[in-house]
């Protein structure tokens, strides 16, 4: 099996076969910044939290999505990347209704946990205050759009390692949603399951175990990661 | 303090804005730590001191809670130009945070209606004398939207460690200056 061998931030570091930018990194000890990436699932570069340069091309290169070649000279932490990171979670933060200090997954929130990392201390942008509405439909669940950053974890986890493909997106730019079936209420949806693997992948307090109060949600998005690792290996015991 | 004093004692403020006042809470558990406060700096205004008017000259100052009427957008203007450091102290000035929770719903008229005419037990109507009840702005805003912010003190409230620890830092720069 060959490897890769790549530069990330001036170290010469070797990735396995086919890794992206974001494995070769994580297998080196490199923290990269990541919020739609889920171990388990399949990549969308939705966040752009990943960002990094690479040399020779003058567009930043979503760590995610991008294949880490022979060669390749990678930066990972950059003024300039810091920058646009921060401009990224305040952009976040501004689109709708994150208010912490009453939100679910306060304390548990990887959109609150990427915003602390990066320093960012406040929002330059004007806030957009969207008036979105909370669904209860569920028996066991809830989906607030006010928190929902559109990762597309639950899209992604529903079809991917459910089968149901209860999730998708509907609408564009600031309008668009994440539904359930057809845009129906979720406690409609015949094809949902509730299985809660959505629940245990949304990085933010959007989609909710109903009976949560704040801080009271707290994701186990590892269990997707076994799920997951453990159907790839054919290993059903814990 | 008389002008004559050749020591330097900074002036200090809190003001409250839009907030539940629980940031001041958080400021008045740091107990004890009060008494050192008091021997090095000057409380010249405060919701919990009978100042009426803000002072000139004031080195730095806390604002808890967000801009969310007439009253609020007055008082932080007058902060800001009597202040050489401002300090958005706790979330709703910082974000706007539960203050905010209104700007979603629509116009002041939505919630005013609500509220003193829907749900009014007794005499609906709402109330528009605005020296009695200050005009409520379009919009809650968070300081920085209004005036220029020096600092910010996030937490809902900020623990008292948190506000000690900015207040030395706000002071100790001030006192290298003199």
């Amino acid at each position: 099996m060959k490897v890769t061998t790549l530069t990330i931030n001036g170290e010469l570091v070797s990735a396995s076969p086919g890794a992206t930018v974001l494995e070769a990194a994580r297998e080196n000890g490199i923290r990269i910044p990541t919020l739609c990436a889920l171990e388990g699932l399949s990549t969308v570069g939705a966040c752009r939290l990943c960002l990094v340069e690479v040399k020779g091309s003058p567009r930043l290169q979503p760590a995610c999505v991008t294949a880490a070649d022979e060669g390749m000279e990678v930066s990972t932490d950059t003024d300039r990347l810091r920058r646009y990171r921060s401009m990224i979670l305040e952009l976040l933060f501004a689109e709708r209704n994150h208010v912490c200090p009453v939100c679910v997954a306060n304390g548990h929130c990887e959109l609150q946990d990427r915003a602390r990392q990066a320093g960012m201390d406040h929002v330059r942008l004007p806030y957009q205050h969207p008036d979105l509405p909370v669904d209860i439909t569920h028996a066991r669940f809830g989906v607030d759009h006010n928190r929902c950053i559109l990762c597309t974890r639950c899209i992604r986890v529903c079809d991917e390692l459910e089968g149901a493909h209860t999730w998708d997106l509907a609408g564009r730019g600031t309008n668009a949603r994440v539904i359930t079936d057809l845009n129906q209420p979720w406690g409609d949806a015949v094809s949902c399951t509730s299985c809660g693997k959505c629940a245990e992948a949304c990085p933010t307090g959007a989609i909710f175990k109903q009976g949560s109060t704040v801080g009271e949600m707290e994701h186990r998005s590892d269990r997707i990661r076994f799920i997951s690792a453990a159907r790839a290996r054919k290993e059903w015991s814990p | 303090m008389s002008p004559q004093k050749k020591h330097f004692r900074p002036r200090i403020a809190t003001v409250w804005l839009a907030g539940c006042s629980g940031c001041h809470m958080s400021f008045l558990d740091l107990d004890e730590w009060l008494f050192d406060l008091a021997e090095i700096a000057d409380v010249v205004f405060s919701p919990i001191a009978d100042v009426k008017e803000y002072p000139e000259n004031v080195d730095a100052v806390l604002v808890e809670g967000a801009v969310a009427n007439e009253d609020n957008l007055e008082l932080i203007r007058k902060v800001r130009a009597r202040t050489k450091i401002l300090v958005a102290f706790g979330d709703c000035a910082v974000t706007g945070n539960v203050t905010a929770l209104r700007n979603p719903l629509g116009g002041p008229e939505v919630f005013l209606e609500r509220a003193y005419v829907q749900e009014a037990d007794t005499q609906p109507g709402i109330p528009r004398d605005h020296s009695v009840v200050p005009e409520l702005l379009p919009r809650v805003l968070p300081l920085h939207q209004v005036v220029k912010v020096d600092a910010y003190l996030r937490g809902c409230p900020p623990s008292p460690a948190a506000i000690r620890d900015l207040l030395l830092s706000a002071l100790g720069g001030e006192k290298e200056k003199e």
